[in-house]
C-alpha cells in the first residue's frame, strides 16, 4: 500500500489544512484559504489530464461549472425543501453531474489526444459557455444563479452560515478528493495512463485501447472538477457564466503548468501560490495580471517542469549530499535576481501611478523626476549583468554538485 | 428580403476575407512549426492598437502601413527568442507558451492603452457609401476591407506558388532537412514566416479595428473563431483555410440577418407548447441568437466526423 507508506505525507496535510485555521483566523484569511481548497481540487483535476494522461485541455472549466450549476440547484431545491438532505453532499451532486458530462463529452473527444483533443475540448468549452447565456433558465444568463447554504438539516447544531464552517467541509473535501487523486494514479488504469501519454502505440500492443484509457482519466477528471465546482457553489453561494467559460478554463492551466505538470504535489502548489497572489497582490497592485502573464511565460521557458520540478531537480545534489556546494552560488545569482525584479516591478508601477510621490517597499519615490528613471534603470541594467556573469558560476557549481563521485566511478 | 439577402452576403464576404489573412497566417505557422499560435489573434489586437496610437499622429494611412510591419518585428522576435527556446520541451510546452503570450500580450495593452473602447476612426477619405441598393447603403471602407484582404489573397497565392521564395518556403515545411542540406538558413526561414503571418494578422488588425472596434477583447473575440476556421478547414490546408473563413463568415452573416427560430419550425410541425414549459428557452430560441455559437458547433461536429477536417491531409 503506496498510501500507508506515506501515511505520514497524509497525515501532515490533513494536520495542515485543519490547523491553518487556528492559526490565520482573519476573516480574509479564512476566506482566501477557502478558494485554495478549492482551487487545489480543481488544480488536481486538471493535472489528471495534462500531467497524468497528457491531454491538454482548453475547457476544463465546463465540469466545474456545469457541477457548480447543478450544485446551486441543489441548493434551491433545499431551501424549498423540495429535497431534504445536509448541504455536506453538495459536492458530491457536483461531483456526479461533472462524472456524467465528462462520460458524454469524453465519449467522443477523447479519440485522439494532442491538437484534436485540445480543438475539440476548446470547442465545446466555447460552446457550453456561449449556450450558457442562451438558457437563462438553467444558468441564469449574466447575473448567474444564487442559493442559500444555510438551509436544510443541520450538522451536529452548524448550519454553515459562517465561512469558518464552510471551511472545514471544503478542508474535509479537498482531503478526500486529493487522497482519491492520489490513489487513482497507483491504479492501473492511472498507471495506463502515463502509459498513453508517453507512448499510445506501444501501449495498444500491449493490450490497452488508449482510447479508453484516455476516457477513463477524463471521466475521473470530470468527476473531481464538479467535486471542486460543488465546493465553490457552498462557498460562494452563487455561481455565473464566468465560471464555465475560457478565463477559468485558462488560469486552471496556468496553476497546473506553474507548480509542475506530472508531479503530484505541482498543482497543489500552484494552486497554493496563484491563489495567494490572486488575492494578495491584487490588494497591492491593479497589474498583478501583468505580473502573473510574465511569470507564467518565464516558468514556460526557463522552468518546463514547474515550481515542483526545480525542487525536485535537486533530488541528485541532495541524494549526493552536495546541496551546501549550491548554497553560495544560488545566493550569489538570487540576490542581483531579486533586485532586478523589485526594479522592474517598480519602473512598471511607477509608469502606471498618477500620484505626486509613489510609496514602494518603504521607499517614497519621486515618478516626476528623471533621476529616478535614471537610477531605477542604472540599478536594473547593473543587477542583470551581475545575475547573467554569476550564471557561469552557478552553472559549473551545478555539475560539479551533480556529478558522480570519483570512486563510484572506479 | 432580396436586399438583405444581398447585404448579408455581402458582409458574409467582408468578414470572411479579413478572417481569411488571420487564418493564413495562422495555418502557415501550423504547418511549418506544428504549432497552433494561441497568441495570433493577439497580434491582430496589437495591430490595431499601433495603428490607432499611429494614427492619431501621422493618420490613418501611416498607420496601416507600419502598425503591420512592427507586428512582424515582433512576432519575429517572439518566434526567435521564445518559441525557439520552448520548443526543446515539445509541442505541449509550446501550445501553453503561444496561451500565456497571448494572456500577457491582453494584459500589456490594458498597461499601455487602457482598458476602454478607442475610439478609432474610419479615414474621411473613405467616409461615404459606395453604393445604395434597395435603400441600404454599402460603405466604402468595408469596399476597401474587401479589396485590400482579396488584394492579400492574390498576393499570398502568387508568393507561394509562383515566386522562388514561396516555393522554398513549402519546401521547407515538407523537407526542411533537404532545404537546410542545399544551403538554406531554414531557422530564418521559419521567423521569416512567423514574422509574415503576424504582420498579415496586425494589418488584419489595423482594417478591423475601426469598424469591429478597437477594444483589450477583441483579440479573444477574435481568437477562437480563427482557430474554428484552421480547423475546420484542415490544420496546415491553405485552400481549407480559403474556403472555411468564407463559410464561417457567411454562416455568421446569415445567421444574424435572419429572423427564423424554433417556434417557426414548431408552427412548421404543427406542436406548440405553453409558455411556462421547463424547456422554455429550447422552444423560443431562433438563429441570431445562437448565432455565435454555429461556429463552435460546426467546429465539433467536424472534429468528430472528419478530425482531419475539409481539405486537411490524412493523419499519419
Amino acid at each position: 500500500m503506496a498510501l500507508l507508506k506515506n501515511s505520514s505525507i497524509w497525515i501532515a496535510f490533513l494536520v495542515t489544512l485543519l490547523g491553518l485555521p487556528l492559526v490565520f483566523d482573519s476573516i480574509l484569511a479564512i476566506s482566501i484559504m477557502n478558494q485554495i481548497a478549492i482551487a487545489i481540487v480543481f488544480a488536481l483535476s486538471y493535472n489528471m489530464l495534462l500531467g497524468q494522461g497528457g491531454m491538454l485541455s482548453f475547457g476544463h472549466a465546463v465540469y466545474f461549472g456545469l457541477g457548480g450549476f447543478l450544485s446551486v440547484h441543489a441548493l434551491i431545491l433545499i431551501e424549498f425543501e423540495t429535497m431534504v438532505f445536509s448541504i455536506l453532499w453538495i459536492p458530491l451532486i457536483g461531483g456526479v453531474f461533472g462524472l456524467l458530462a465528462g462520460v458524454f463529452i469524453g465519449s467522443f473527444s477523447t479519440h485522439k489526444a494532442g491538437t484534436v483533443f485540445a480543438m475539440i475540448s476548446l470547442g465545446i468549452g466555447e460552446l457550453i459557455a456561449a449556450s450558457s447565456l442562451i438558457f437563462s433558465s438553467f444558468f441564469g444568463g449574466e447575473a448567474g444563479i444564487s442559493g442559500d447554504r444555510t438551509f436544510g438539516p443541520t450538522f451536529f447544531g452548524f448550519d454553515f452560515a459562517q465561512n469558518i464552517e464552510i471551511y472545514y467541509v471544503a478542508a474535509v473535501w479537498a482531503f478526500i478528493a486529493t487522497v482519491f487523486m492520489y490513489l487513482f494514479t497507483q491504479t492501473p488504469a492511472g498507471r495506463m495512463a502515463n502509459a498513453v501519454r508517453d507512448n499510445p502505440e506501444r501501449a495498444e500492443f500491449v493490450g490497452y485501447s488508449s482510447r479508453k484509457v484516455r476516457f477513463i482519466s477524463f471521466c475521473a477528471s470530470g468527476l473531481f472538477a464538479g467535486i471542486a465546482g460543488g465546493l465553490f457553489a457552498l462557498n460562494y453561494e452563487f455561481i455565473t457564466e464566468e465560471n464555465l467559460n475560457a478565463a477559468t478554463s485558462g488560469r486552471v492551466l496556468l496553476m497546473a503548468y506553474i507548480g509542475g505538470l506530472g508531479y503530484f504535489i505541482g498543482p497543489i502548489i500552484g494552486a497554493v501560490v496563484l491563489t495567494l497572489m490572486n488575492s494578495l497582490l491584487s490588494n497591492y497592485s491593479e497589474l498583478w495580471m501583468l505580473y502573473l502573464g510574465i511569470m507564467f511565460l518565464l516558468t514556460v521557458m526557463f522552468l518546463p517542469r514547474g515550481f515542483a520540478g526545480f525542487f525536485m531537480m535537486h533530488q541528485l545534489a541532495w541524494i549526493r549530499g552536495n546541496m551546501k556546494m549550491l548554497i553560495k552560488p544560488y545566493i550569489i545569482t538570487g540576490i542581483p535576481a531579486v533586485l532586478f525584479a523589485v526594479c522592474v516591478i517598480a519602473l512598471i508601477e511607477m509608469s502606471h501611478t498618477e500620484d505626486e510621490v509613489f510609496h514602494y517597499l518603504a521607499l517614497e519615490l519621486n515618478p516626476a523626476s528623471p533621476i529616478t528613471w535614471i537610477v531605477l534603470l542604472g540599478i536594473a541594467g547593473g543587477a542583470f549583468y551581475a545575475v547573467k556573469r554569476s550564471l557561469l558560476q552557478l552553472n559549473d557549481a551545478w555539475e560539479t554538485a551533480n556529478a558522480i563521485p570519483k570512486e563510484e566511478e572506479a | 428580403m432580396l436586399e438583405v439577402l444581398i447585404f448579408a452576403t455581402l458582409n458574409g464576404l467582408v468578414t470572411g476575407f479579413l478572417l481569411f489573412m488571420l487564418a493564413s497566417g495562422l495555418t502557415l505557422i501550423f504547418s511549418m512549426m506544428g504549432v497552433l499560435n494561441f497568441a495570433h489573434a493577439s497580434f491582430y489586437m496589437l495591430g490595431a492598437y499601433f495603428a490607432y496610437s499611429l494614427s492619431l499622429y501621422f493618420g490613418f494611412w501611416t498607420g496601416l502601413i507600419f502598425a503591420p510591419i512592427v507586428v512582424g518585428v515582433l512576432g519575429a522576435m517572439v518566434e526567435r527568442y521564445g518559441l525557439r527556446r520552448v520548443h526543446q520541451s515539445g509541442h505541449v510546452a509550446e501550445l501553453v507558451f503561444t496561451f500565456g503570450l497571448a494572456f500577457l500580450i491582453e494584459e500589456s495593452i490594458q498597461f499601455f492603452w487602457g482598458r476602454d473602447t478607442k475610439n478609432y476612426q474610419t479615414p474621411e477619405l473613405l467616409d461615404f457609401p459606395l453604393f445604395t441598393l434597395l435603400g441600404q447603403e454599402f460603405s466604402a471602407y468595408r469596399g476597401f476591407m474587401m479589396t485590400i484582404s482579396i488584394g492579400i489573397f492574390i498576393g499570398l497565392y502568387y508568393v507561394l506558388t509562383k515566386s522562388r521564395v514561396g516555393i522554398i518556403i513549402q519546401a521547407a515545411i515538407t523537407h526542411p532537412q533537404t532545404v537546410s542540406n542545399l544551403g538554406h538558413n531554414v531557422p530564418l526561414i521559419f521567423m521569416g514566416v512567423f514574422g509574415m503571418g503576424t504582420a498579415l494578422a496586425g494589418l488584419a488588425g489595423v482594417i478591423a479595428g475601426p469598424v469591429l472596434t478597437t477594444f483589450p477583447g477583441m483579440a479573444t473575440v477574435l481568437g477562437s473563431i480563427v482557430f474554428v476556421i484552421v480547423v475546420i478547414g484542415g490544420l496546415g490546408s491553405l485552400a481549407g483555410a480559403f474556403i472555411a473563413s468564407l463559410l464561417i463568415g457567411l454562416l455568421q452573416s446569415y445567421a444574424i440577418a435572419s429572423d427564423v427560430g424554433m417556434p417557426d419550425l414548431l408552427n412548421l410541425l404543427g406542436v406548440s407548447f405553453e409558455r411556462g414549459h421547463p424547456l422554455n428557452d429550447l422552444w423560443t430560441m431562433n438563429l441570431p441568437q445562437i448565432a455565435p455559437v454555429l461556429p463552435y458547433l460546426l467546429l465539433v461536429l467536424v472534429l468528430i466526423f472528419r478530425p482531419t477536417g475539409l481539405m486537411g491531409k490524412r493523419e499519419e
